[in-house]
């Protein structure tokens, strides 16, 4: 077994995983050009979990805080995002490609802004109090987020909201029997830039160096003469912010939203976090592709199991590996 | 000169009073070392005057500054490093990422990193490693390199003997020796061998409090004492 680990160490360890979940989805499904569809789109899903759920797996790895309310920061995101881009819909009707660019990022330079504002009331109001207690905790950020709901549904309404997206995002490309929707190409690339400049904040900056070590250890980084409150609040609103990207990237892609979008994303993103193993950056990732495709691949297969899908698989990851797959050093 | 001052030091934890008023003073200078049996209350008192656990009531003075109260951080900052029991390195980081964390401004002083490479060669070999690959008496090694990146005039170190190999015990030694020619050592040990043969001044701690204090030398020609209060036979 030692040796067989070994092995699989050597081609790539955990990293083969969405590899081997790709080669077993191949042949079980049979058609390439459904095969690639599904995949293109599990990894584009993949990536937009990953925007949501890495700021949670930071937080749960530097702070051992337990934030239920993190897919409010989702839902705030999504929700920005839509009313911006409803708000600059003559931009985005338009046949410039530059001011329907321009609205696009202006919706999600708001959402980013949003979940920074309210990742630092989260922080400083609702978490600071309930450092080191779990259960209360636990209690008080469902609570956070049931509030949420309340607030999105006294602003926005309960009518299911649609988001308008720039032309040039819609559609697909065709090649040969395969389509590939533009969108998703654009929030695989926009998660893939993300997660590159995350892994270059954390392995070639200071405060990167600053992060890895207090999620291993807050009281020895306090030792060392740094205030590790101070960089709670930077972590955590760094993590409300891409949740609140992600949701607007999530917004773009399910193109209807309602104010339940928070509560229907908290199990997929505590999942992610869980498979890919605390305080991970790479873990988060790894988990979040696993999840988007194997999403899809049992949606296709066996559409009666794809919501049991991701639990089955959180449980057979965690029976194989209880730290999940690639977990911060402890 | 008194570097360090610890007044009726008492500090709970959860429902446990751990330290009953622990007081004593450390010279500025050499190495300091606090004995006791287990449970004593030793690592509390490492712990409180660095502001991990916090004392109530009592006093620290460190270079005649009233510390007791003061966040860890702005404890570290005037210059009191802290090797923990566990040895608190950070796995994930490389030997490299380890030591440039504790440089006040991210860049290496290279007479002092010789200096380090000088006394734990070891470091130099593992320089590019994560710190998780090395052996016990190198992550030790790694934990005291990086309380002496910076000048500090205070190092406390908790039981760094634990677990190590004579070899290393001895060759840990020689360097708290050089270590204490420039800085004080607060030195916490059960190892009573290791630690007569470093120290000048000592105190024992029983109880949650300070039972004996004084030289060395006088303590260590004591046996009866030493059985007494630490429970050596002679």
């Amino acid at each position: 077994m030692d040796k067989l680990s070994d092995t699989l160490g050597r081609f790539g360890g955990v990293y083969l995983l969405p590899v081997a979940l790709g080669a077993i989805a191949f042949v079980l499904i049979g058609a390439p050009s459904s095969w690639v569809t599904l995949t293109v789109a599990g990894l584009a899903m993949g990536m937009m979990l990953f925007l949501m759920a890495s700021g949670l797996s930071l937080v749960f790895g530097l702070m051992d805080v337990l934030n239920f309310g993190h897919s409010a920061f989702v839902s705030f995101g999504a929700f920005v995002a839509a009313s911006v881009l409803a708000g600059l819909s003559g931009w985005l009707d338009s046949s410039s490609a530059l001011l329907a660019s321009a609205a696009l990022a202006l919706a999600l330079l708001a959402a980013i802004a949003f979940g920074l504002a309210v990742g630092l009331f989260f922080e400083t109001v609702i978490i600071r109090p309930v450092y080191q207690d779990h259960l209360r905790q636990i209690l008080i950020t469902m609570g956070a987020l049931i509030v949420s709901e309340q607030v999105i549904l006294a602003v926005w309404g309960g009518t299911p909201i649609t988001v308008h997206r720039p032309s040039f995002l819609e559609g697909a490309w065709i090649i040969g029997d395969v389509s590939i929707e533009i969108y998703r190409l654009f929030a695989f690339t926009l998660g893939a830039c993300v997660f590159v400049g995350l892994m270059i904040l954390l392995n070639r900056t200071r405060i990167g160096l600053l992060i890895r070590a207090g999620v291993e250890n807050r009281e020895m980084v306090e030792a060392l003469g740094f205030k590790i409150n101070r960089l709670f609040i930077g972590v955590f609103m760094l993590g409300s912010a891409l949740a609140a990207l992600g949701g607007a990237m999530w917004a773009g892609y399910e193109t209807l939203i309602t104010p339940a979008l928070g509560g229907e994303m908290m199990i997929v993103v505590f999942i992610v976090v869980i498979i890919g193993g605390l305080g991970s950056i790479e873990g988060t990732l790894l988990g979040a592709i696993i999840v988007g495709l194997t999403a899809n691949y049992v949606g296709y297969l066996t559409p009666k199991l794809a919501l049991a899908s991701n639990m089955i698989l959180m449980m057979a990851i965690l029976m194989w590996r209880p730290s999940g797959l690639k977990p911060a050093v402890k | 000169m008194t570097l360090l001052s610890v007044r009726n030091m008492k500090t709970d934890i959860g429902q446990y009073a751990v330290l009953n008023g622990v007081s004593f003073d450390v010279p500025e200078g050499g190495v300091f070392v606090l004995l006791g049996r287990n449970g004593a209350g030793k690592t509390t008192t490492l712990r409180s005057i660095m502001g991990l656990w916090q004392p109530s009531p009592g006093s620290v003075h460190f270079q005649g500054q009233d510390i007791s109260g003061l966040a860890t951080a702005d404890i570290a900052r005037l210059g009191i490093a802290f090797v923990p029991e566990n040895m608190g390195i950070f796995g994930g980081l490389t030997v490299e990422e380890n030591l440039i964390l504790a440089t006040a401004k991210g860049k290496f002083d290279q007479t002092r990193l010789r200096r380090i490479f000088d006394l734990f060669p070891a470091l130099e070999q593992f320089w590019s490693k994560q710190a998780w690959s090395l052996s016990g008496g190198q992550k030790q090694m790694l934990s005291v390199a990086r309380a002496i990146i910076e000048p500090r005039a205070l190092i406390l170190i908790d039981e760094p003997t634990k677990g190590l190999a004579p070899s290393i015990v001895a060759a840990m030694g020689e360097a708290f020796r050089e270590i204490a020619q420039n800085a004080t050592i607060l030195l916490v040990e059960q190892n009573f061998n290791f630690a007569r043969n470093l120290s000048r001044d000592m105190a024992v701690i029983d109880d949650g409090r300070v039972v004996h204090s004084g030289t060395m030398a006088d303590f260590a020609a004591d046996t009866d004492l030493q059985g007494q209060l630490l429970g050596l036979s002679a």
